[in-house]
């Protein structure tokens, strides 16, 4: 129990918060980009796919993240199997 | 051979700056170089009172800069270390009575004197720091283990990039071994692991940096001092030699893993 209680504390350590803070703040500093614009962005990006493609809107995943001192956009679209199968 | 210029800068104040400065000019004395530490902490003027210097000023920066001396008169030479002299800065004005090219004329002018120049960079970003790194051909910046300086440091290693000045190297400074063990301090990998940038130096917290400052004398005088240790071991590394990093716990810590991981993937 103690050993539990103990791996339970260490989660939430302090110094873990305070990394896991910290990455995304400098992401966002590094690149002047707040989370809000980063969802404004999604939001526009699913606009202009959909336009083109069927996606599924609520698994769209766009994130911000660091390689070094690089920092990369990812997104991870899925598509929609297209409705208009061959009629064959 | 013409003097290396190193800047020792921040973003956020208080974090050691004039120390690491201090010490590390010491430190490069102690190994027969000749060097000049200069205060460019113009209005805020403190490295003289940390290498114990303050009351043998005459002339300062920005007497040497409008003329009012010859670079000659305003250099303070420390008994103490023969090789080491102190630059003030001027305490009755501030940073707008110096521009960057003033610095590197300045500069260009004690490299042929000297083996090293350091200069101890303002708290900030505006003109002190330009003035600050305009000569410089390292830049090195230090930080603490907690979230607002080190967040600073990411800032500032990203202006050092912009100005085409980097890559900047990493002192982490008042690293506190214990708390760290405990999780309640960013540990030096995770400092590493967010900042992305080389390391020079981990100082580990040390009461006798306090003591040593109260008395005008850099620590690495104190041949017992951890912290003396981390700042001989930093001036090291900018003569060139690969020095291990301090394992601050005994029976190899997180530290000492950091270390021997550093020295395994250092080139």
């Amino acid at each position: 129990m103690k050993l539990f209680q103990q791996l339970i504390g260490r989660d939430r350590s302090s110094a873990r918060q305070a990394k896991e803070r910290m990455r995304l703040m400098l992401i966002h500093d590094r690149v002047d980009m707040s989370a809000a614009a980063l969802d404004k962005l999604k939001d526009e990006l699913v606009g202009v796919i959909s336009r083109h493609v069927e996606i599924d809107v609520g698994a769209v995943r766009i994130e911000m993240t660091q390689d070094g001192r690089e920092q990369r956009l990812i997104a991870d679209i899925p598509l929609r199997p297209s409705r208009r199968r061959g009629s064959g | 051979m013409p003097a290396k210029v190193v800047t020792i800068t921040s973003g956020k104040g208080g974090v050691g700056k004039t120390t690491a400065t201090a010490n590390i000019g010491a430190a490069l004395a102690q190994n027969d170089l000749k060097v000049v530490c200069l205060d460019a902490d113009i209005g805020l003027r403190n490295l003289d009172v940390v290498l114990g210097l303050e009351n043998r000023i005459v002339y300062d920066l920005v007497d040497v800069v409008e003329g009012r001396c010859r670079l000659k008169q305003a250099l303070i030479r420390d008994k103490r270390l023969p090789e080491l002299f102190l630059i003030p800065a001027a305490q009755k004005r501030d940073k707008s009575a110096v521009s960057p090219s003033d610095m590197v004329r300045l500069c260009n002018e004690l490299r042929e004197e000297f083996d090293w120049i350091i200069i101890d960079s303002p708290a900030g970003i505006e003109r002190g720091f330009r003035n600050a790194i305009a000569p410089t051909d390292i830049v090195v910046v230090i930080t603490n283990p907690e979230v607002s300086a080190v967040r600073d440091a990411d800032r500032i290693i990203g202006l050092v990039e912009s100005e085409e000045k980097g890559p900047a190297r990493l002192i982490i400074n008042r690293i506190k071994p214990s708390m760290v063990r405990k999780g309640d301090m960013l540990s030096p990998e995770d400092v590493l692991e967010l900042l992305a940038v080389e390391l020079i130096g981990l100082v580990p917290e040390d009461e006798g940096v306090v003591t040593s400052t109260n008395r005008g004398m850099p620590v690495v005088m104190d041949g017992r001092s951890r912290a003396g240790q981390a700042f001989r071991n930093i001036a090291q590394r900018l003569m060139g030699a690969e020095v291990p990093f301090l394992d601050l716990e005994e029976g190899g810590g997180l530290l000492g893993r950091l270390a021997r991981r550093i020295r395994q993937g250092g080139d």
